[in-house]
C-alpha cells in the first residue's frame, strides 16, 4: 500500500513509565521507534500516589539512582487503619533505604517521566508530544500496522495522519483508546468495576516543617496508606512526603462513588481533617490538585495483551497493583514496557508479529518476571480490598479490640485479647465463617 | 467529621482549587454530552463523581457540562448507565490538563 518505506519500525503510544521503558528497549536494539505523547511534554497527564519503586531500573540505567531526579527516598513507612475518632499504625523505618541501592522515591512525574523520556530519546527515539493517537490502522487481513494521530497529513491536507509501523505498543494509559480500538477492552460498566478514582492534593510546606513533622532528616521521606477513611466509599487514602510539599489524597471506588452522596473533594477534606492526618497536613498550601483513574482489577481483569502487530502495557494493560500494603505501579509500567520492546524487536527480527507466534512470547516474559507472577499470587486480593469487611467492619473491628485492650477499667479486671477479639466481632456484626475466609485468602496472597 | 471548626488548613473554594491547576483549553470540545439522554437519567453517578465538578444538573431536568476544565480521567464516561449519552475522547495534542506537581 505505501509506496516508500515506514520511517519506524515501531511505534509506542505515551511516554509515561511504560511507554518510555519500551521506547528505550527498541532503540537499544538498533530499531527505529516513535514515542507518541499527546501532552505537550511527558508526564503533563500524569498523576499518581507518589512513590516508585527502581529496582526494574537496574539491569537497564545502572546506578539509576546517582540521576534520577526524585524529591525524597522512602525511609519511613506506615500502614493505617482509621475509624472516625480511632487510628492504629504499623509504622516501620530503615535506614538501609536512605542510601545506595535504595527502595522506593518519591518523585513529580513531569520530572521522572521527563527523564525516562529522555533515556529514550537518547537511545534513539523520537519523541512526538502533543499527538494523540486516536485509532488503529490495520491491513487487509486485520492486522495492526500503525495508528492514526490528529496531526495534519502534510500531502492530502486531512486533518489526520496515519504513521505506520510493523509493531504498535499501547502505553496509552488506563483509558486505552488504542485497547479500546483493538477490541481488548470489557464494557464501560465492567470497567468501572474494576476502577478507582484518585484525587491528590498537593500541599506546600516549609521543608524543615515536612521534617519535623514527620521525623525526617536530609533527602529521608515518609509513606502512609490508610485503609478506613473515605466515608461510605471503599477505597483508601495516602500521604506521601516530597522535598518542601506534601502529597495527600484518596483512592475511591468508581461504583461507590457513583451510589455516594459525597463528592471527591468532600471525602478528601474529611480524611485531611482526620485526627491522625490534620496535624501533618496544617497549614499545607494547596500548589496542585489532581486527579485520575486507576486499574485495580488485579490479574484476572488484565485485558488480552496482545493483538497482530499491537502489544499493551502498563496502566493500558491494567497493570496496576493495588494490593494492600503493596501499592505499585510505576515499576509494573516499566517492567511490562521493557518486556513489550523487547518482545517487539524479537518479532520484527524474526519477520512474524502475530499474536500468536511472533508476540506471544510478550505474556510468557511477563509471567516469568515480577509483573505478572506478583499479579497471579495477589489474584484475590483487590476483590477483597474493596469488599465491605475490609473497608468497614475490620478496621473497626481491629481498632476497637486496641482501644479494649489499652482502655483500663479498675476496678474491672483485664480481659484477654481472644475475649475482647470475640466481643468487638459480635458488635462489628463480623461473620466468622467471613473471618475464616479472608483469612484464608491473606495466607494464600502473601504467605 | 467535615465540619468547618475542624479544619485546621486554610479553606479552600471549589474555584480556588480548580485554579491550581493549569489547561490549555482547546477550541473544540473533547466530550459530548447528549443532554436528551440526561433527561431520563435518575442516577446522574457523573453529577456526584466528577473530580472536576464539570456535569451540573439544569432545573427542567437535563445536564449542563463544561469540557474546560477537564482533568481528562473518564470518570464520567465509566461511571455512566446511560448508553451513548456521554462521548468521550482525549482533547487535540497539546490541549487540556498539563499536571506540574504531581
Amino acid at each position: 500500500m505505501t509506496a516508500a518505506p515506514d520511517p519506524f519500525d515501531v511505534i509506542v503510544v505515551g511516554a509515561g513509565p511504560a511507554g518510555s521503558a519500551a521506547a528505550l528497549a527498541v532503540a537499544r536494539a538498533g530499531l527505529r521507534v516513535a514515542l507518541l505523547e499527546r501532552g505537550p511534554f511527558p508526564g503533563s497527564k500524569n498523576m499518581y500516589g507518589g512513590v516508585i519503586y527502581g529496582r526494574v531500573l537496574d539491569q537497564v540505567i545502572p546506578n539509576w539512582w546517582d540521576e534520577i531526579p526524585i524529591q525524597r527516598w522512602i525511609t519511613r513507612r506506615g500502614t493505617m487503619i482509621l475509624t472516625p475518632t480511632q487510628s492504629l499504625c504499623l509504622d516501620f523505618r530503615s535506614q538501609t533505604w536512605a542510601g545506595p541501592p535504595y527502595n522506593g522515591a518519591t518523585a513529580l512525574r513531569p520530572d521522572f517521566d521527563a527523564w525516562l523520556a529522555a533515556k529514550a530519546e537518547a537511545a534513539g527515539s523520537v519523541l512526538v508530544t502533543s499527538t494523540v493517537a486516536t485509532d488503529v490502522v490495520r491491513d487487509p487481513s486485520g492486522r495492526v500496522v500503525g495508528v492514526v494521530t490528529d496531526r495534519p497529513d502534510p500531502a492530502t491536507g486531512a486533518s489526520t495522519s496515519a504513521l505506520r509501523a510493523r509493531v504498535v505498543i499501547a502505553c496509552d494509559g488506563v483509558n486505552s483508546f488504542i485497547a479500546k480500538a483493538a477490541g481488548l477492552y470489557p464494557g464501560a460498566s465492567e470497567q468501572a468495576e474494576h476502577t478507582t478514582l484518585g484525587v491528590k492534593e498537593v500541599l506546600r510546606l516549609p521543608r524543615e516543617s515536612i521534617e519535623q513533622r514527620f521525623n525526617l532528616t536530609g533527602r529521608e521521606g515518609a509513606d502512609f496508606e490508610v485503609v478506613g477513611c473515605t466515608m461510605d466509599v471503599p477505597g483508601g487514602g495516602f500521604l506521601y512526603t516530597n522535598l518542601d510539599t506534601i502529597s495527600v489524597g484518596v483512592v475511591l471506588h468508581l461504583p461507590g462513588l457513583a451510589a455516594s452522596k459525597h463528592r471527591p473533594e468532600e471525602i478528601l477534606a474529611g480524611f485531611k481533617a482526620h485526627p491522625s492526618i490534620a496535624p501533618f497536613v496544617a497549614g499545607g498550601e494547596i500548589v496542585e490538585y489532581s486527579a485520575h483513574l486507576i486499574p485495580e482489577g488485579g490479574y484476572d481483569q488484565i485485558p488480552t495483551l496482545a493483538g497482530d502487530g499491537l502489544l499493551v502495557a502498563g496502566d493500558a494493560a491494567g497493570l496496576c497493583l493495588a494490593a494492600g500494603v503493596w501499592l505499585e505501579g510505576v515499576n509494573f509500567a516499566i517492567g511490562s514496557g521493557l518486556a513489550a520492546g523487547a518482545t517487539a524487536v524479537e518479532a520484527i527480527r524474526s519477520g512474524d508479529t502475530t499474536a500468536a507466534r511472533g508476540l506471544a512470547g510478550y505474556r510468557a516474559r511477563l509471567e516469568a518476571n515480577f509483573v505478572l507472577a506478583d499479579h497471579k499470587k495477589l489474584r484475590r486480593v483487590p476483590e477483597f480490598l474493596l469488599s465491605g469487611r475490609a473497608q468497614f467492619q475490620y478496621p473497626q473491628l481491629t481498632c476497637d479490640v486496641v482501644e479494649d485492650l489499652f482502655t483500663v477499667r479498675n476496678p474491672a479486671p483485664k480481659q484477654g485479647i481472644a475475649r475482647l477479639a470475640w466481643k468487638s466481632a459480635r458488635r462489628s456484626r463480623v461473620r466468622l465463617r467471613d473471618l475464616a475466609r479472608d483469612g484464608w485468602t491473606a495466607i494464600r496472597s502473601y504467605g | 467529621m467535615t465540619n468547618d471548626s475542624s479544619r485546621t488548613w486554610p479553606r479552600v473554594s471549589f474555584d480556588d482549587r480548580m485554579g491550581t491547576v493549569e489547561f490549555r483549553v482547546s477550541p473544540t470540545p473533547h466530550i459530548v454530552v447528549d443532554g436528551d439522554s440526561c433527561r431520563g437519567c435518575s442516577t446522574r453517578a457523573c453529577v456526584t463523581a466528577c473530580p472536576a465538578n464539570l456535569f451540573v444538573p439544569t432545573s427542567d431536568g437535563g445536564i449542563v457540562f463544561n469540557y474546560e476544565q477537564c482533568f481528562e480521567c473518564g470518570t464520567c464516561y465509566l461511571v455512566c448507565d446511560t448508553e451513548g449519552a456521554i462521548s468521550w475522547s482525549y482533547p487535540e495534542g497539546g490541549h487540556g490538563v498539563v499536571f506540574h506537581a504531581s
